[in-house]
């Protein structure tokens, strides 16, 4: 299984506890965590549901760069991290 | 007692008090970014647009006067086509800025519409829960000739619904123009005849799709009559916005962003003018605010209370606005000045040098 977890800064606006849920594409990951706060996804994505360019998405100590794909796998026992990008605000 | 929010680049103000005694009762979302706020009317609800700078724009609202807020659904473009004409579509389908929130007419009660950056038109018929882009203006090949005035992509910041029938609705673009529907949106027409840019090639600078007004309003009272401050100077229909009359740029000076309008009185309104488009901040460090009483033929310089010298206040384009008495008007800047005026302007009250940048302010009209 994979764990997705939500940084505080994004909590502060949905609540969100750390998921866990199969594997697959990061996409697919994503989508599968924020099941569990469908409120929490505009916070994550923007309209076209890429990754907001000011979110970063970390897979274990790895920040992806791809944020429209989203198609990198993501291996059982990954913990997936999404935090804000330490730009803008 | 009347109560105004302010909405700024570190929350929602809520300021109460009336004359020249006013304090801030609340703040709301402190540190977020306000881009907008708006009073319902029909409801007495509260509505606010945050700019997240991370997590992009959203909609709160209070159904008890700011104790709580819930967090609404936001307007958002649907997905972007990837053939076709608009796949080469060069402005982002992201909603970046809400700019403008209206609520839709009385007979209509959960209908509201909003203005975004880029420039598309959201209407919400559950009171904000659920938003759906208006495709006839979006899709019209026009609006690819839309330009960002100083921004990025173009803005939709002034929508008005007309107060004798709700499917009649006026739009303002910056930089795109003024558009209209008579059938709640369905179809569109380019309404901004009259209208010039100077810093245009001359050939085209009274083109209709690229003038840049600045903020339009309407007067309630004598709907045909609307106002606008506009890049290039001020200018007024009295057909309902089909053609603009050009108005002489008054003393100190015909640039600006804010305007607004008398609901009873289509003769009067209110314009706080900044020196020029380089030079965006009061002529020679006044401050000041100037108000016609007979449709744009004459102007009075008021200044009493306002700063006279050393002043770098600009006021945006939602940041001027008129309490539903006619009369008490509030002024804010992007230096985080408030002033409060119980008499239209004549006299002027400083309520704060000390808020974050203002967006825009608003008048709670009921509740």
């Amino acid at each position: 299984m994979v764990t997705v977890e939500f940084a505080p800064s994004l909590r502060r606006h949905v609540e969100c506890a750390p998921q866990t849920v199969a594997p697959g594409s990061l996409r697919q990951v994503l989508e599968a965590a924020l099941l569990a706060a469908p409120n929490l996804a505009p916070y994550v994505f923007d309209d076209q549901r890429c990754v907001r360019k000011h979110v970063a998405v970390f897979i274990n100590k790895t920040m992806t760069l791809d944020r429209q794909r989203l198609d990198q796998p993501v291996q059982a026992g990954d913990r997936v991290l999404v935090i804000q990008a330490l730009t803008g605000g | 007692m009347q109560t105004l929010l302010v909405a700024s680049r570190k929350g929602l103000f809520v300021l109460q008090g009336e004359g020249a005694q006013w304090r801030i009762a609340a703040h709301h979302f402190p540190g977020d970014p306000v881009t907008q706020v708006m009073t319902d009317p029909r409801s007495g609800h509260w509505y606010a647009a945050l700019r997240l700078g991370h997590f992009g724009a959203k909609l709160r609202k209070s159904t008890d006067q700011g104790a709580t807020w819930a967090d609404m659904g936001s307007p958002a473009f649907p997905p972007k086509p990837t053939t076709g004409p608009l796949a080469e579509d060069p402005v982002p389908w992201n909603v970046e800025l809400i700019w403008a929130l209206t609520p839709g007419g009385a007979e209509e009660p959960g209908v509201l519409w909003a203005g975004c950056m880029p420039a598309g038109l959201f209407k919400s018929e559950d009171a904000g829960q659920t938003w759906k882009l208006n495709k006839p203006l979006w899709e019209d090949p026009r609006r690819m000739l839309w330009m960002g005035g100083g921004n990025d992509y173009p803005g939709m910041h002034s929508v008005l619904v007309d107060p004798r029938d709700a499917r009649c609705i006026r739009v303002a673009i910056s930089c795109g123009g003024v558009w209209q529907t008579a059938d709640g949106g369905a179809h569109w027409d380019l309404t901004a005849d009259g209208m010039k840019a100077d810093y245009l090639p001359p050939d085209i600078e009274q083109d209709p799709n690229a003038q840049d007004p600045h903020r339009m309003v309407q007067c309630a009272a004598d709907p045909d009559v609307l106002w606008v401050q506009h890049h290039c100077g001020l200018y007024r229909s009295t057909d309902g916005g089909r053609h603009w009359t050009g108005i002489a740029p008054p003393a100190p000076s015909g640039f600006g962003f804010a305007v607004t309008c008398d609901p009873r009185n289509p003769l009067r309104a209110w314009f706080a003018p900044a020196q020029s488009d380089t030079f965006r901040y009061p002529v020679g460090g006044k401050m000041v605010v100037t108000r016609t009483d007979d449709g744009g033929q004459t102007f009075q310089v008021l200044d009493k209370g306002l700063p006279s010298q050393d002043a770098y206040h600009l006021v945006y384009r939602h940041s001027m606005a008129l309490a539903p008495d006619g009369k008490t008007l509030a002024l804010s800047s992007t230096t985080g000045g408030l002033w409060v005026s119980p008499d239209a302007g004549d006299n002027w009250h400083c309520v704060s040098r000390d808020l974050p940048p203002v967006a825009a302010s608003g008048w709670v009209t009921t509740g």
